[in-house]
This record gives C-alpha cells, structure tokens and sequence, in this order.
C-alpha cells in the first residue's frame, strides 16, 4: 500500500537507480569490453552494434567505460552524501541541542560554524579542500562531503528545536527517561526522518559535484573511466565526436535526474503518512 | 424582558446544512426567530451544528456545504451564501464574535485598525473621528485604558484583553443583530461576566443577540429563549429557567449534570458514576507532597526581564486536590514544569516528600521524578507520533521499573481503570476522540503510581459531557488511590468542583480564595 503511493514517476526513477546500481556493483557483467583496453585503429568510431555508445580518441569503448564510470561517481555520491548527512546531524544536533550552562557556549558555536559554512559556496570550499589535499577520489569524497553538510546541519538543528519543546519529550523527561534515551527514540528518529528523504536528492546533487570536480581535472586521476573526467576528455572534440561527452553527459543527468524524482516521490509519500 | 416584535431581525426556516459524501445532515430543519431586544443562546456539544447554525445567518458556510431552507433578515430574504451582497450586511447590521480571538484579529495590525475596520468599510464615520468611536467601543467592551491599547497588536495583548478588543470590532458599527459563537469559553469568570454584561446591555438597547454555548450558567443568565442541539437537530427549546429547571428530553438532562457549576466537592456529575458522599472520603492528612518556597523565575535579563514567578509558595498535602487559577500568561505552565524539574528557578526550593530536590543527585532526582505524574494540556502533542495506546502504555510501564513480562499485563489493567476498551488501545493515538486521548494520558500518568498528579489544564478541550466524564474518573482515581492532585485550570466551575483549597495565581504569586 506504501508502495503504491511511489506513483510511476517514482518507479520509473528507482529503476534507473537500480540499473547504475548494478552497473557500479557488477560492471564486468554489463561492459562489453573493458574500460582500459585501446584499439588504436578503431578510434573516433561513431555509435554502431558492435560500440553502441561508440569509441574514443584511443578506441576505448564508450559505453564500457560509462558503466565502469558508475563505480566511482555513485561510489562518491553515496559515501560523500552518507558523510555529509553524519556531520550535518552532529553539527545540527549540537547547535540545536541543550541550552545549559555547560552546552550554551558549544551550541553558540555550533551555530556559527553552520553559518560560517553556509556563507561560502559549496564548489568553492571544495576546491579549496582540493588543493590543500590534493586531487584523488577520497579528496573529492570529502570535499562534497564538507559541502553538503551545513544544509542537513540547518534541517536537524531545526527539528531539534521542535522536538525538544514537544510535549512527547517534555513526557519523557517527566517519566524520569535518561536524556541519552530521550534522543535515541524521540529526538533523533523524528529529525532524521525528513532529512534523510531529503539525502536521496542529495546524492544527486553530490555526483553532480563530483563529475564537476572530475570535470576540473581534480578528481580520479586518468586513465581510469569517470564521467566528468570523459567530459572533460571529449571536448575538444565535441564538434568531431558528439559521443565522447553525450553518453557521459546523459549518464550524469540520469542520476541527477533519477535522483530527484525518487526523493521527491519519497517526500510525498512522507508527508502523506 | 422577551419583546415580541411583527417583524424579527433573523428569521430561520427548516435550515438543514449537508456535505456532500455526508450521510447526516449536518444541521436538520431548524428553525428559530430572534426579535429585537431579545437574546437566544443555541446550546450543545461540538459537532451539534451550533457554529454551522450561526455561521449560515452570516453566509459564512464553508464552501463544500449544501443547504436548504429560508433564512430572512428582517424583511429580506438573505442573500445566496458567499454573496457580494453579504459585505453590506456584515459587521453593519449583523456581526460575528468569533470564539477564537487570536485568529480572528490580524497580528500585524493595530488594535485600532482592527477595531475600526467596520466603520472605515461602510463609510460610517469619517476618518478624523474614528479615533474616539475605537476607544469608546473598546471601553464599551470593558477594556482598560482603551487609549493605551490603540497602537498595540492582537499579540501583546493577554487572552481577555484580545476577546474583549474583538468583542468592540464586532460592536462599533451597533449591528441589529449579534452572533456571539462561544464569545466568553477561553476566559475566566470576571472576563466572562464583562463580555456578557455589554452584550447583554446591547440586547437591552433593542439588538438581538444568537449566543452559543456550552457555559449553561451564562445562558441562564442572559438569554431570553434555549435551544438545546444534538446531531444538528434541536431536541428542545424554551425559556431557559425552564428548561434547565425542567428539562424533557435526556440529553437536555445530560448535558445539566455534567456542568460542573455549583456541584460540591466529591459528588459525582453522571448519574451513571456511582456517587460517594463527601464523608466517605479519606481525610488529607497534612503530609506535604508537594512544596514550592519562594520559587523566583523570569526571562530576559537586566532591563529587559519579565519576571513570572516572584517568591511563590505553594504546598500539596497527601490525598488532596489544590486547584490552581490563572489567566494565560499568569505562570501556569511555568509553576508546573517547576515542580516537574523541567525548569531550573532562580531562587527558592522544590520539595518533594520533604526532600530538596536541588540538593539531589541528577539519578535521584529522576527517580523521585516518578512520585509525579503530570497529565498534559494537548495529550496527543505528548505522545510519539503515529504511537498507539498500547505502545504509549507499555513505554510508560517500561520508566515505571515495571519488568517487561509483566508490562501487557499491567498496561491492559490501566486501560480498563480509565475505561478505555482494548480494541482502542491499537489504533494509532491520534485517531481517538479528545476524551479517549485523556483518558490514555491519565493512564500513562498512573503507570508508575504517582503520589501527586499535576494537571494541566486536562479537560479545557473537551465537551461538556466529555469533561463531566474525566472529572468523574479523576474522582473515582482518587479516592481509590489516594492520589494527591494539583489542578490547573482558568474555569472557576471545574476548579471548584474538584478542588479541596483554591488558589488563585495573579502577578506571579498565589492567593488563597
């Protein structure tokens, strides 16, 4: 019955999930050929039956590395948006938490971090991060990471604040419940609930950033297959081999595209509940 | 004091209100006539079709509802329901008192704007002399110092001071005809008499007056003819002092005997309750409970503090129940989540069973958190969302200390003491009616046995029989139990009813009565 309510949009949305799913777990099992090998003869080879997606200026085929591909930018995705979804909660849990005398100074702090945070521009901190640590997969995990993080921040110091002056807390604390038990079964399950529906977008937004990154030149490292890296590859051919950047590009947009239908269709559903 | 008049300023025929995907007419061929100088009160519980009633004379019927029926003013036939020719009639010649003031009255306006409203839409008085009119309507209305309220908004202004403002929009203009939607249920006895004593006047003056109740002893007071409703339809009608001296019909009955007014201290308001006598109950022995010293709190600081609380003292003795009255806004809610632990006093102490439990250890004061027990204003805010009766109870239990083997047990034998049946216990809490709601919050409060329960507001929600059953449970469990209450309230009638010693708390202390 919950189910139902995914409405066909959503469906349709959890399949393409599924697929790139598949795609970064198996990859072997779906690429025709593998990502790395070259054929120097049959390079800039137009989408066919034998390269549906066509090949590269190496002669590597296309379609093979866009499925190696989901590997690492879902991989990023998902680890950058879990990262960003666990700091958010602290910071938000702390800057929305106890006003007492031993946590009002931590909590003022708290606060003005997320603000601090929220003052520069996610791509920006990114690339700072980046060229501190330099270039590589983990760099670009924890650079989204850091940058998603003031929004879930923002969202659990909210409904932090809500639930602590709810009256199911305030019942709690008059049942002499231990404030560690009060936010594990009242205050944490009830904030995180609408935060994590939200990450579902956010691990949209998060592979969008990473190929961002992976477009800049900052994030896996070539020869290995990333979407924003072969974005990056096939520009100066764009004129020549519309296919170079097309099947990566489409690759990119289905996620962020799947990624936002299925967290919208899980909103409603939220809120229907 | 009844004027028969040839022609009425509302006249109601065969009125039946519907919804569509509704079985049940809403309202069900009602008829009813107010005359000039003359005031008839519509009374019943929620759900009744008082409101819908009253808000058809207006043309104010929610969009989706249907109905059927004449309604004239005066010698006109009322226009179509959602008419434009509706603007030229309200608030000139009929006007709502809404019951609930903090919505009716826009936060971002001045009280003199809203006042005057209905004078600046049908052109009455020209802008220069609004002024006066706003201020003599609001002292009309028993405001004081109606100079200084003018450039106030609806939120800084206490409950009665907003109904009392929104009783003088209603009336600046001097409509033929007043409907007065339970215009006194959110005040207290002094607030209420004011507001009844110019609507009354009013009447005197020649207006006609359509007051809904529930407040029995008001409409007793005030109005000229009853109409007593249940399930939209009018079950019977009179002059009041007969009707409530008499009344035919059983609901009519019903309703009588579970208004609290003027029932003494341990008698039972349903007949169905079993009745003790004030004799049979067990003595308060003067063993304090509860001790509040010279509790001091406030907010804000320096210049900018607003203290709420200043050296109260307060005590509750074994066994017996200490009402608390207060307008909203006196320190209610704060007195409570003192005595709860909830909330840290600047100065003064809370004892415990004579034990200060500033002086305790973090544990200890927890586990002298359970001798209390605190019964909430809004029950279902209280429990986690989408919880079940059961789940609530079992929860409850679990703090209690109770082991888990022996929880469904003792959770099945709390709901049967409050009567709720354990079909109810699984559905989701907030699919329970308002009463069933309490019920679960008493049972949840009883779950660790307090000593003393605080209760907080618990029946300001609830319909009349509704709260006549609680209060008889609330009885029942005391003199079971023993347990000690503290009852905060702002109806005089529930307080005294319950209550061993009545206090009243006003500028942050309290006073015996």
């Amino acid at each position: 019955m919950a189910r139902s309510r995914l409405g066909v949009d959503g469906w349709i949305a959890l399949g393409c999930v599924a697929l790139l799913a598949c795609c970064a777990i198996v990859p072997g099992m779906l690429a025709p050929f593998p990502p790395l090998a070259i054929d120097p003869t049959g390079a800039f080879a137009p989408p066919s039956m034998a390269h549906p997606f066509g090949t590269d200026d190496s002669g590597r085929d296309v379609l093979s590395r866009v499925v190696y591909g989901a590997r690492d930018s879902l991989t990023i995705g998902v680890v950058a948006t879990l990262g960003g979804l666990l700091a958010g909660t602290l910071l938000g849990s702390v800057a929305g938490g106890s006003r007492t005398r031993a946590f009002g100074p931590l909590r003022y702090a708290a606060d003005r971090f997320i603000e601090a945070l929220f003052s520069f521009p996610g791509l920006l901190l990114a690339l700072l991060l980046i060229s501190v640590r330099g270039p590589g997969v983990a760099s670009v995990v924890i650079a989204v990471a850091i940058s998603t993080a003031p929004g879930y921040a923002r969202m659990v110091r909210g409904g932090v604040r809500q639930m602590l002056g709810s009256g199911s807390v305030e019942a709690a604390q008059v049942q002499g419940d231990s404030t560690a038990r009060i936010w594990r079964t009242l205050v944490l399950p009830e904030t995180l609930r609408p935060v994590l529906v939200l990450a579902t977008l956010g691990v949209g937004h998060a592979v969008i950033l990473a190929a961002a990154l992976g477009f800049l030149g900052l994030g896996t490292p070539p020869p290995a297959p990333e979407w924003g890296a072969m974005l990056n590859a096939g520009r100066p051919y764009l004129t020549k081999a519309w296919w170079l950047t097309f099947f990566p590009g489409l690759a990119i947009l289905t996620v962020g595209i799947a990624c936002t239908v299925l967290g919208r269709a899980l909103e409603r559903r939220e809120q229907w509940q | 004091m009844a004027v028969t008049s040839t022609i009425p300023l509302v006249r109601v025929e065969a009125l039946t209100v519907t919804f569509p995907g509704r079985e049940l007419p809403a309202v069900d061929n009602v008829s009813f006539a107010v005359h000039p100088g003359e005031c008839v009160a519509l009374v019943g519980e929620s759900g009744s079709g008082k409101s819908l009633t009253a808000r058809a004379l207006l043309g104010l019927l929610p969009s989706s509802a249907r109905h059927r029926g004449a309604i004239s003013l005066g010698e006109d036939p009322a226009p179509a329901n959602g008419s434009p020719a509706w603007t030229a009639i309200r608030g000139r010649r009929a006007a709502l008192v809404p019951q609930d003031a903090l919505g009716a009255l826009d936060p971002l306006r001045r009280i003199e704007l809203e006042v005057g409203d209905a004078l600046r839409l049908h052109r009455l008085v020209p802008p220069s002399g609004r002024r006066e009119r706003v201020v003599q309507a609001l002292a009309d209305a028993g405001m004081p110092t109606p100079e200084q309220q003018l450039r106030r908004r609806s939120d800084e202004l206490s409950g009665g001071l907003r109904q009392r403002a929104l009783v003088a929009s209603a009336l600046i203009a001097e409509p033929e005809l007043i409907v007065a939607d339970e215009p006194t249920t959110a005040l207290d006895a002094g607030h209420r008499r004011r507001i009844l004593g110019e609507l009354r006047r009013r009447v005197r003056e020649g207006a006609g007056l359509l007051l809904i109740s529930h407040d029995l002893a008001s409409v007793r007071d005030v109005a000229d003819r009853v109409l007593v409703m249940r399930n939209g339809r009018v079950v019977e009608h009179g002059d009041p002092r007969t009707v409530f001296s008499t009344p035919a019909h059983p609901f009519t009955r019903e309703l009588i005997a579970a208004s609290p007014g003027g029932k003494p201290r341990g008698s039972r308001l349903l007949s169905t309750s079993t009745s003790t006598s004030a004799a049979h109950r067990a003595q308060p022995a003067p063993k304090p409970r509860l001790e509040l010293r010279g509790i001091v709190t406030g907010f804000g600081t320096g210049s900018l503090r607003t203290p709420v609380l200043r050296h109260l003292t307060l005590e509750v003795n074994a066994g017996e129940t200490v009402g608390l009255l207060g307008e909203s806004g006196s320190g209610k809610t704060t007195l409570l989540r003192v005595a709860l632990g909830l909330h840290r006093p600047e100065a003064g102490r809370v004892l415990i069973d004579g034990v200060d439990r500033g002086a305790t250890s973090r544990a200890d004061s927890r586990r002298m958190q359970r001798r209390i027990g605190l019964v909430p204003q809004d029950p279902l805010d209280s429990f986690p969302r989408g919880a079940s009766g059961q789940s609530v109870l079992l929860d409850a239990l679990r703090a209690a200390g109770v082991a888990r083997a022996q929880r469904p047990h003792r959770a099945s034998a709390l709901a049967s003491e409050v009567d709720l049946s354990p079909e109810l216990l699984h559905r989701d809490a907030a699919t329970l009616s308002g009463g069933q709601r309490q019920r679960l919050a008493i049972a949840r409060a009883l779950a660790r046995e307090p000593e003393l329960l605080l209760l907080d507001e618990p029946v300001s929600a609830l319909d009349v029989t509704v709260q006549a059953r609680v209060l008889d449970l609330l009885d029942e469990l005391q003199e079971r139990r023993g347990t000690a209450y503290l009852l905060v309230s702002h109806d005089t009638d529930v307080v005294s009813h319950m209550s061993d010693r009545v206090l009243r708390l006003e500028k942050g202390t309290v006073s015996e009565r």
